[in-house]
């Protein structure tokens, strides 16, 4: 441990890797805020499992006392060791579902004085079962569902204009209330299994939907759906767990919608003097607004003094970033607008040229950039008679910004 | 306790609160007894009553709770109260008590792997793989996995089609983490023939779409194993390949520290089956923001895919990234650049424009770093791009690091009689001559002398500046040498030097940093985990004490062998002569290799020859003994794989032909060939030697050493006025006598000849030590070749110390002593070398053990101190009677270890060889 913080934490140079090998011990981090967390092996490993436990680990730890923080852990100390007591075991990562684990290992503790053997065998049932994601017994009296699709437009645009790399990486996040052991089946405008349905039914709606449907380049699923079942028929049907939880995602990289384009001008003036010209577009549909609106422009490091106009928003300079931020509340679709910048600069004799980073914009629009639908959620559940109209669900889009860069 | 403070004195107190109803404090208590039992053994005796008795809890948590902890109390005491509660876990009504009982067997095993054995452990183990809940199949499987490990030869997973099967249903029920000890248990299985292997691929499948990343990772390592099953005009294989390229994508998707994880794999994935991701590209691409270590990785997985399809985008890209901030990711990207040139012949032009675009910035270290990598372009086409030289001289002020300075020193030098002004250039570095580093001082003397030869007129004087500063100022042995040969060379000959100094250069080869191909198929065993990460197999950073298992990709069925393509005929057929047996590393390699040599390499640089050559002689001890006495059988390409029903045929048989071995070697002493000799192999193959192809070995017979070289002319003209001559070594091996060729070699001749060697040669300390460098001449042009000489050759007769033992003395190995500790034979062993090193070796002999160890307790001299990384080795068991032979094996190995040579080190090394030829007599 020691030589770990040596070598690693209190380095000078940047992390250089995220494994290090120390006299034949190695050392895995994950870094949050400013607590590390390290796991420590002498022998040859799954490096991909451990990773994703140190992450899980931090899920697991925000579920219970919010967010990591030195003090956090220390208050804390205790409940972390039943957690890791649980959660590993022998260096075998055994449970680590939240709501599965917050049965038997609560804050209070006293609960367990109480709970009948039934409830216990139940438990441990839960715990090693298949659908440990569940407990039995749960009631509500309004059966509802929310859906969220999430999506992140990652973007890099070269200085001409031209896409180098664009992909949209979404989330289908489901917040769920629901009594008993439902079971659930979702369906959206996923091009394979639209063609497929096209082929039986007559060659229009294929035709139809063929412009709606999208081509999901790969997806991953929550552990709760039957990914045997998504292979051969390519539909998703889960048993889902209780509250909030993140059911899919999934990755596309044709026929996005970009909300936004960026068009940078820079010129530069003499040796002192630096001009930007920046111009926004929006490209949706007219009736919807997109929010938040911010877009970062980089200026060199021996900025002395900005003056910026905009027609639209605020713009400030912020000299400890080394940016220009420029705020816009809301802006609707098929409109323009426009930030000139004069940027003074300091005579410097550094031979070093500016690397001009790339101007960064974030957003949020209420559409699914990459056309993603959802189609149909169906609820079932064989025991408790409720039907599938008996509950109420909401479906939202949000499309953010993930790395929305262009090049200048 | 947790804040570090010793509170170890309030043992008896805690111990007390056990039997306490409340699970909070019982959990803490336990933790107590965990961190402190082992302090206080004695105490802890007094807890175990409580353990036993909640054992028996109703409670399940309280059951499974007591079993984890009485498993982390690492006090033998302890344990041996385990045992029984144990047993009753294992069969515990409730899964959870279940799964916490196999890991913890698993724990025991640790502790105590005999006690584990004896009380049957192992067996209920195995029931729980039958079990009905997937929760405890996992575990199951995790513990037997790790106790596997740790007993290499043990078949205690014997997996067999019912099992998997099983595995596969609860594959599909357990959580991530089970799903995740199954694969990896999975990807351990050999399945029977490839529609198998297929029925597994199809149920794996599934989990590529898992959320978990390293669910996914092994499922791809599951896939990449048994495809090399398949047969690959199968449309399943073609679907496979689909298949596993959007995964491994979506993989960089996640969390810095895995990307980088998978980026390291997916960098081994592209080596060996580049088609998966060539149409990926883009996602490589680096993105501002992401941390320095996935950037450097994405660019070396950019340079792999690059291809004549994609080129102007990776290039685009690499210009744009030369621009960046951080220095080192800026230089690998310029290198880069670089290696696209080298790699795609097409857009070696665009590549030179790029970078000459970069050296117009200014910016040193991308300028140095350009400088650098237009030399390798220059070296990959030479007389094509000379146009840029002139850009290049305007920045020879701004470069200050050895490398970049030497790249342009010997441009300048290569291209002499082009550029005008050469001479001034060069004399204004040699003004600072003393302050160089010993790399540019080399190039600077190479490059006058370069300039001599082109321009003799005006240019003797700087020569005579140089050689004078090169050899009478300088420190430097290298340095020194090399000026003494450039002047002798001049002053007697300059004809002569011109030919050697100005010969045409061997080109560059384009893939110089892959992985080679044993170290990569067993890295694809070990997908996502850190072997994998460290691009190094699991023994080279896992304590030695646990044996590691080897693991190979499993051979083409028969049924495909036909269809197989030749760059896939290397990796699978070697590796099913001896699925069972645990080669060592040298082995296989030499297996591998020997496949290799058949069509010789195309014009592969030296120094990779020279490894092939050593892997050869290794070879020969590793086959041979392994054939033991039918020699007819020899060559890996014809040696049909046995399937793996015969195998134990097949260790039986070396196994009688190593005794016999033996017995032919005691009768063998008294005889003249008392010496092993190890088989010829290729040292210069025709295709580099325009024709003449050398092979040989070495022999010790009575006292003296000889080389046995078989010559061959390959070539349609006749070959006459041979000579030879030996560069100095570690040893002064000489040629005793000319080479004598009496009559000329006419076409598609052999001869055979026997060169008698001494060693009252110079001595020069090689790397490694039996390195040979040797060069050949004959009327048509002269060659250069280097070997390694098995060391068995320079162990002389009175090497003997004390008792004899009969076995190695026909090798000149003598026994010093013989000992039975625990059990074993130690077996200790002297031999000296022709220059008075003596070697003293430990040979452990288990009985009953396949395996037995070499160990140098003592190195004689600091010389042979690199002898030890060598201890421990493990050396297969027909190997015995020729423990001379293994040893050497070990100390060839050395020379090279498992690590392949660096690239750029590579590259850079090869001018130095050109450079410094042996002048032979003419």
């Amino acid at each position: 441990v020691d030589a770990f913080r040596v070598n690693v934490i209190h380095a000078r140079q940047q992390v250089r890797s995220p494994v290090t090998n120390i006299a034949r011990t190695s050392f895995f981090h994950v870094k949050r805020s400013n607590i590390w967390l390290a796991a420590v092996t002498k022998q040859n490993v799954n490096a991909a499992m451990v990773f994703e436990f140190l992450y899980k680990m931090c899920d697991v730890m925000t579920a219970y006392f919010g967010k990591i923080s030195e003090e956090n852990i220390k208050n804390n100390f205790v409940l972390i060791y039943e957690l890791l007591d649980e959660i590993l075991d022998f260096g075998y990562p055994q449970n680590s579902e939240t709501g599965a684990l917050k049965t038997f290992i609560t804050q209070q503790g006293i609960k367990s004085q109480h709970q009948t053997k039934e409830e216990q065998s139940q438990i441990t049932s839960q715990v090693t079962g298949q659908i440990g994601w569940r407990r039995e017994g749960i009631k509500y009296r309004r059966n509802e569902l929310f859906l969220d699709v999430l999506e992140s437009v990652n973007l890099l645009m070269s200085p001409q204009g031209q896409v180098l790399s664009a992909h949209v990486s979404g989330r289908v996040v489901m917040k769920s209330y629901l009594s008993g052991m439902p079971e659930c089946k979702f369906g959206m405008n996923d091009k394979i299994v639209i063609e497929k349905q096209g082929k039986g039914t007559a060659d229009e709606t294929g035709k139809r939907s063929g412009k709606q449907s999208i081509a999901i380049d790969d997806c991953t699923f929550h552990q709760c759906v039957r990914l045997s079942k998504f292979d051969s028929e390519r539909s998703i049907s889960f048993i889902p767990p209780d509250g909030e939880f993140e059911l899919m995602r999934y990755r596309t990289t044709k026929d996005i919608i970009l909300p936004f384009r960026v068009i940078p001008l820079v010129r530069e003036v003499g040796r002192t003097k630096l001009e930007v010209k920046v111009v926004i577009k929006s490209n949706f549909k007219p009736s919807l607004l997109a929010q938040k609106i911010e877009v970062r422009i980089p200026t060199p490091l021996n900025t002395s003094g900005v003056q910026v106009i905009c027609m639209k928003g605020k713009a400030k300079y912020k000299a400890s970033e080394n940016a220009i931020v420029w705020k816009i509340k809301r802006m609707a679709g098929m409109k323009e607008s426009q930030i000139s910048a004069e940027i003074e600069l300091l005579p410097t004799n550094d031979k070093k040229k500016w690397a001009r980073p790339p101007i960064s914009m974030n957003f949020e629009v209420p559409f699914a950039p990459s056309g993603l639908k959802v189609r149909y959620l169906k609820v079932f559940e064989p025991k408790l008679n409720y039907s599938d109209h008996d509950v109420i669900k909401w479906v939202r889009y949000i499309g953010r910004s993930g790395i929305y860069e262009t090049r200048c | 306790m947790t804040v570090g403070k010793d509170v170890s004195a309030l043992f008896p107190d805690v111990v007390n609160c056990m039997q306490t109803d409340n699970l909070e404090l019982k959990k803490l208590v336990y933790l107590y007894l965990m961190n402190y039992a082992k302090s206080q053994p004695d105490m802890a005796i007094m807890a175990v009553n409580t353990f036993v008795k909640d054992c028996e809890d109703p409670n399940p948590l309280i059951r499974a709770l007591a079993v984890r902890t009485m498993g982390c109390i690492r006090v033998d005491k302890i344990t041996e109260y385990l045992c029984e509660p144990l047993r009753k876990c294992l069969k515990d009504e409730d899964p959870y008590v279940r799964k916490t009982a196999a890991v913890c067997v698993a724990k025991l095993h640790d502790i105590n792997a005999q006690l584990v054995e004896d009380q049957g452990f192992l067996d209920t183990l195995k029931d729980l793989i039958s079990d009905s809940n997937p929760m405890v199949v996992a575990n199951a499987v995790a513990a037997l996995s790790e106790i596997a490990e740790s007993h290499p030869s043990s078949n205690l997973l014997d997996l067999n089609p019912q099992s998997i099967n099983k595995l596969l249903t609860a594959l599909n029920e357990c959580t991530e983490w089970g799903q995740i000890f199954i694969l990896d248990c999975l990807a351990n299985y050999t399945p029977k023939d490839d529609r198998e292997a297929q029925s597994i691929c199809e149920r794996v499948t599934p989990r590529l779409s898992h959320a978990n990343s390293a669910v996914v990772l092994s499922a791809v390592k599951v896939l990449m194993k048994f495809m090399e099953m398949l047969s690959k005009d199968l449309d399943y294989y073609g679907t496979l390949l689909k298949k596993l390229a959007p995964p491994l994508v979506t993989l960089l998707s996640a969390e810095p520290e895995l990307q980088y994880v998978a980026l390291r794999n997916i960098n081994l994935i592209v080596q060996k089956r580049p088609e998966i991701l060539k149409h990926e590209m883009k996602v490589f691409f680096v993105k501002y923001n992401d941390p320095i270590y996935v950037k450097l990785e994405k660019l070396d997985i950019m340079i792999r895919l690059a291809s004549q399809a994609n080129i102007a985008q990776v290039l685009a890209e690499l210009k744009e990234y030369a621009t960046e901030v951080d220095v080192d990711f800026v230089r690998k990207a310029v290198r880069a650049i670089g290696r696209c040139a080298i790699k795609v012949e097409q857009s070696a032009e665009r590549c030179v424009s790029t970078l000459l675009d970069l050296i117009q910035t200014k910016v040193n270290y991308v300028v140095q770093e350009a400088i650098v990598v237009i030399k390798d372009i220059f070296r990959k086409y030479p007389n094509k791009y000379e146009s840029v030289i002139a850009t290049l001289c305007e920045n020879l002020d701004s470069l200050d690091e050895p490398e970049a300075r030497a790249a342009m020193i010997w441009i300048v030098g290569e291209y002499a009689e082009r550029i005008d002004n050469a001479d001034e250039l060069l004399e204004s570095f040699l003004e600072g001559f003393h302050d160089e580093s010993t790399q540019v001082q080399l190039q600077l003397l190479t490059a006058i002398v370069k300039l001599f030869l082109k321009k003799p007129t005006e240019t003797q004087e700087l020569v005579q500046q140089v050689l004078s500063l090169a050899t009478q100022d300088s420190d430097n042995p290298d340095l020194r040498d090399r000026g003494y040969i450039y002047w002798r060379l001049l002053s007697t000959d300059p004809v002569a030097a011109k030919e050697v100094v100005l010969a045409e250069k061997p080109l560059i080869s384009e893939e110089t940093d892959l992985i080679e191909p044993t170290l990569l198929d067993e890295l694809i065993c070990y997908i996502g985990t850190l072997a994998s990460v460290y691009h190094k197999p699991p023994s080279a950073f896992v304590e030695g004490g646990r044996g590691v298992v080897h693991k190979s990709l499993p051979p083409r069925t028969a049924s495909s062998e036909s269809t197989e393509s030749p760059e896939t005929a290397p990796a699978g057929a070697p590796s099913g002569e001896q699925p069972d047996v645990i080669p060592t590393q040298g082995d296989l390699l030499g297996d591998l290799l020997n496949l290799d040599l058949g069509p010789p390499v195309s014009g592969p640089p030296l120094a990779t020859t020279s490894v092939q050559m050593g892997a050869v002689d290794l070879l020969g001890g590793g086959l041979d003994s392994l054939m033991g006495d039918e020699p007819e059988g020899i060559g890996g390409p014809n040696f049909v794989a046995p399937p793996a029903a015969a195998v134990p045929a097949n260790l039986g048989a070396s196994m009688g032909s190593g005794l016999s071995d033996l017995f032919d070697l005691t009768s063998g002493v008294g005889t003249l060939s008392g010496s092993y000799v190890v088989p010829k192999a290729v040292w210069l193959p025709a295709m580099k030697a325009k024709g003449l192809e050398i092979s040989g070995t070495f022999t010790r017979q009575v006292g003296s050493i000889s080389m046995d070289l078989q010559l061959t002319n390959k070539a349609l003209q006749v070959m006459t006025d041979f000579a030879i001559q030996f560069n100095r070594n570690s040893f002064g091996l000489a040629p005793a006598a000319p080479l004598q060729v009496h009559a000329p070699l006419s076409p598609n001749q052999t001869v055979e000849i026997s060169l008698p060697l001494n060693t009252v040669g110079s001595v020069m300390k090689m790397e490694p030590l039996n390195n040979l460098q040797v060069a050949v001449k004959n009327n048509i042009d002269v060659f250069y070749f280097s070997t390694l000489y098995p060391l068995h050759i320079l162990f002389v007769e009175d090497g003997k110390m004390e008792a004899v033992s009969s076995r190695l003395q026909g090798s000149n190995i003598f026994t010093v002593a013989k000992r039975n500790v625990e059990a074993q034979d130690m077996l200790y062993q002297s031999l000296k070398l022709t220059n008075g090193i003596w070697v003293l070796a430990e040979l452990r002999i288990q009985p009953g053990n396949p395996s037995f160890t070499v160990r140098l307790p003592a190195p004689a001299l600091p010389a042979l101190g690199c002898l030890l990384p060598c201890a421990g080795q493990p050396l297969l068991p027909s190997l015995l009677p020729r423990a001379g032979v293994s040893l050497m094996g070990a100390l060839a190995q050395l020379g090279w270890g498992p690590s392949e040579p660096d690239v750029n080190e590579h590259q850079n090394s090869e001018p130095s060889f050109q450079l410094s030829p042996i002048r032979l007599p003419r």
